[in-house]
């Protein structure tokens, strides 16, 4: 026999059994992995903003035609990638197996398209403006490291996103992932997406060559 | 469809929401570059830019990310603790990165 205490605190959503969150293991565990994957770019772009209020060479190497435009075209492309995978999950809970495997192939696509113009775009950078990871012609050598640690890990970010939809779509399209991987999928995604709107300005707006 | 994905199905945004929230973010981007355009003080563009990408976090995570309708002890889990880390890098941020700026040479 429990006492009182004992029974209630077996009764509550912490004794086990229950679901204090009301939401899946998976889904819990991509929720604390995109939190401690926040901190990580937290900490980068942190570290890039403050070198770029007080280092004063700082190359400002992003004339507003080509580059930011060029930018913001990626940036588009991602913004529309997210709205094809809130699709998806959608679709997903509607059980609509085709329509999901479809909308998860258009985000495939946009994450592709996305990567070969930040691909081009670092072609362009290291080939022509002779911009390395160490060194670069405009000022202070800090700026490869941190734009191409940066926007680099961000774009394998994006590379395993790409991998990871064509596993969970191929999958859910034979029927042995549910509606759940996909929405967690769907997490993943937009947290990529979500990093991005800091990269963006942080990165790309704060370095406008005029 | 089991009981649980029809819950999650019911409390999602509709399709529209979804677009309108699309839109607002694309609205926001384009703001961004036309700060851009403006040629501010480092100090003041990088200030608007974060309160911008802020909001555009919001939207993403509330509405993409299904966290405005999820339990809000997820959001309690999760996001105290998210600030709290990064407020606490923020702390080196604040008075050397603007001091060191007005230091800077004019």
């Amino acid at each position: 026999m429990h006492d009182v205490k004992t029974e209630v605190a077996l009764d509550s959503a912490w004794s086990g059994g229950k679901s204090p969150f009301a939401i899946g293991s998976k889904k819990l565990g991509m929720w604390l992995f995109i939190v401690a994957d926040t901190l990580t770019f937290s900490a980068l772009l942190i570290t890039y903003s403050y070198s770029r209020l007080t280092i004063p060479d700082l190359p400002k190497p992003f004339p507003i035609n080509p580059a930011i435009i060029f930018s913001t075209t990626m940036t588009i492309v991602l913004l529309f990638s997210s709205l094809t995978m809130v699709m998806a999950v959608m679709a997903a809970h509607r059980n609509d197996r085709k329509k999901t495997v479809i909308w998860m192939v258009l985000t495939m696509l946009g994450g592709l398209i996305f990567t070969g113009l930040h691909l081009t775009e670092w072609m362009n950078m290291i080939f022509k403006e002779h911009f390395t990871i160490v060194s670069n012609p405009e000022g202070s050598p800090l700026f490869g490291a941190v734009f191409f640690g940066i926007t680099g890990l961000h774009m394998t970010h994006v590379m395993i996103g790409v991998i990871y939809l064509a596993i969970v779509a191929i999958g859910y399209g034979r029927g042995k992932f549910s509606a759940e991987d996909v929405e967690v999928n769907g997490l993943y995604w937009h947290f990529v997406d979500l990093v991005w709107m800091f990269v963006f300005p942080l990165i790309y707006l704060m370095s406008v060559k005029y | 469809m089991s009981a649980e994905e029809h819950v999650i199905h019911e409390h999602g945004a509709s399709v529209g929401t979804n677009v309108l929230v699309w839109g607002g973010l694309v609205a926001i981007t384009f703001f961004e570059v036309f700060l851009a355009y403006m040629e501010l003080p480092s100090g003041t563009m990088l200030t608007l830019l974060v309160c911008l990408s802020l909001i555009k976090a919001g939207l993403i995570m509330s509405w993409f990310m299904h966290l405005k309708f999820e339990k809000f002890s997820l959001v309690l889990l999760l996001v105290p603790a998210m600030i709290f880390c990064i407020c606490m890098m923020f702390i080196f941020f604040f008075p050397e990165a603007f001091r060191l700026l007005e230091m800077r040479p004019h």
